[in-house]
C-alpha cells in the first residue's frame, strides 16, 4: 500500500506543494496538516517543509513549536515515526526539541540560493536507509539561516553516535563541521537545509532528492525504530 | 482576591559567548566608515518591552523570566537578562 505522507503547514510555510508532488510522483499519498490541527494520526510519515512559519518572527521556527500540531509531531516522533524537517521544518524541529543545535544566520551574512553537492554521512536513518555512506548528491539549499550551531559536547556527541546526516562537499554558510543534516538519537527524526524536493525532476536540474524522498518513504513502510514483526 | 500590579519589563536578549555573531561582526566592519577606529567588540542582539500583571515585583520577574527562557531566547546559541523597568502602576 501506498505510504501515506503527513505534510506539514504553518501560515508562512511555502514549500508543502512541492514535496507532496514529488513523494507523490514516488508512489506515495500526501495530504496537508495544518498547524491548529491536534492529531497526524493515520500518517506514515510526517515532513516539515521549507518556508517561513509565522513569518519567521523572532527567529525561524521559535513561534511555530508553540504550534497545536507540534504537540502530535512529538508524539509521533517518541512512538517511532518517521519525521523529516526541510530547511525551515528543519529550524522548527531544533526549536521544538526535536533535534539538537540550532540555525544560525549564515557567516558573512549571506542568503544563499544555489545547488550545492552534499554527501550522505549514515546511512541509517530514516531519510538515508540504505543510501551508501560517500554518496554525493545536488540538492539546492535556500535560506538565510541554515549555518548549524551546536556546543562541542552536541557535536562530539553527534559525531560519536553517527547522527550527522548529510555534510557540504564546499561549505557554503559556516556550518560547524560542514553539518548539512542530522538526526535525533532514535534516527527517525532528521532535519537537514537542502530541499530534497526540488531536485525531483530532471527540468530542475537534479534528480538526486528523490534518493533521499524514496529512502523515506522506505522508512515509512517499515520505520527504523520499529520492531520486526 | 490579592491586588495586582503592574510591572515594566526589559528582556535583553544575546548570542552567548564563543557564538559567532555575523550581524555584529558586520556591523564593527562597517564602522570605519564613520571615521571611526576605536570601536570594538559589536555584538548584536534583541530587545523586548512588556508589561507583567503581578502580587509583586519578584512574581513580575518570576513569569518574566519564563517568557525570555522559553520563548524570546533559544538557550542552544542565547541567553536572556529580565530587567523590571517601572514597578507598582496600578494593573
Amino acid at each position: 500500500m501506498a505510504a501515506r505522507i503527513g505534510v506539514v503547514i504553518f501560515p508562512g510555510t511555502n514549500c508543502e506543494h512541492d514535496a507532496i508532488l514529488a513523494v507523490e510522483r514516488l508512489g506515495a499519498s500526501a495530504d496537508l496538516v495544518w498547524h491548529g490541527d491536534t492529531s497526524v494520526a493515520g500518517y506514515d510519515a510526517l515532513i516539515l517543509p521549507g518556508g517561513f512559519a509565522h513569518g519567521d518572527y523572532l527567529r525561524p521556527g521559535a513561534i511555530a513549536r508553540f504550534s497545536p500540531v507540534m504537540d502530535a509531531v512529538g508524539r509521533f516522533a517518541a512512538d517511532g515515526g518517521p519525521v523529516v524537517g526541510i530547511c525551515n521544518g528543519f529550524q522548527v524541529l531544533c526549536e521544538a526539541g526535536l533535534l539538537p543545535g540550532a540555525l544560525q544566520k549564515n557567516r558573512g551574512l549571506r542568503f544563499v540560493c544555489a545547488t550545492v553537492v552534499i554527501r550522505v554521512e549514515t546511512g541509517d536513518c530514516v531519510l538515508t536507509a540504505g543510501v551508501p555512506v560517500g554518496t554525493e548528491l545536488r540538492i539546492p539549499i535556500n535560506h538565510f539561516e541554515g549555518n548549524y550551531t551546536c556546543d562541542a559536547d552536541t557535536l562530539a556527541e553527534l559525531r560519536a553516535e553517527d547522527r550527522v546526516v548529510v555534510r557540504y562537499v564546499d561549505n557554503p554558510n559556516g556550518s560547524v563541521d560542514d553539518i548539512a543534516g542530522v538526526c535525533n538519537q532514535a534516527r527517525n527524526v532528521v532535519g537537514l537545509m537542502p530541499h530534497p524536493e526540488r531536485a525531483s525532476d530532471p527540468l530542475l536540474g537534479s534528480v538526486d532528492g528523490t534518493v533521499l524522498l524514496s529512502a523515506l518513504l522506505a522508512s515509512a513502510a517499515s520505520p527504523v525504530g520499529a520492531t520486526p514483526a | 482576591m490579592a491586588s495586582s500590579e503592574r510591572f515594566s519589563v526589559l528582556v535583553e536578549v544575546r548570542l552567548r559567548e564563543g557564538i559567532a555573531d555575523p550581524q555584529g561582526a558586520t556591523i564593527e566592519r562597517a564602522l570605519p566608515a564613520l571615521g571611526l577606529t576605536g570601536v570594538s567588540g559589536v555584538r548584536a542582539g534583541k530587545a523586548f518591552w512588556f508589561d507583567v500583571a503581578a502580587a509583586d515585583e519578584a512574581q513580575a520577574r518570576a513569569q518574566a523570566t519564563v517568557v525570555a527562557d522559553r520563548l524570546l531566547a533559544n538557550p542552544v546559541i542565547e541567553e536572556s537578562s529580565v530587567t523590571i523597568t517601572a514597578a507598582g502602576a496600578g494593573a
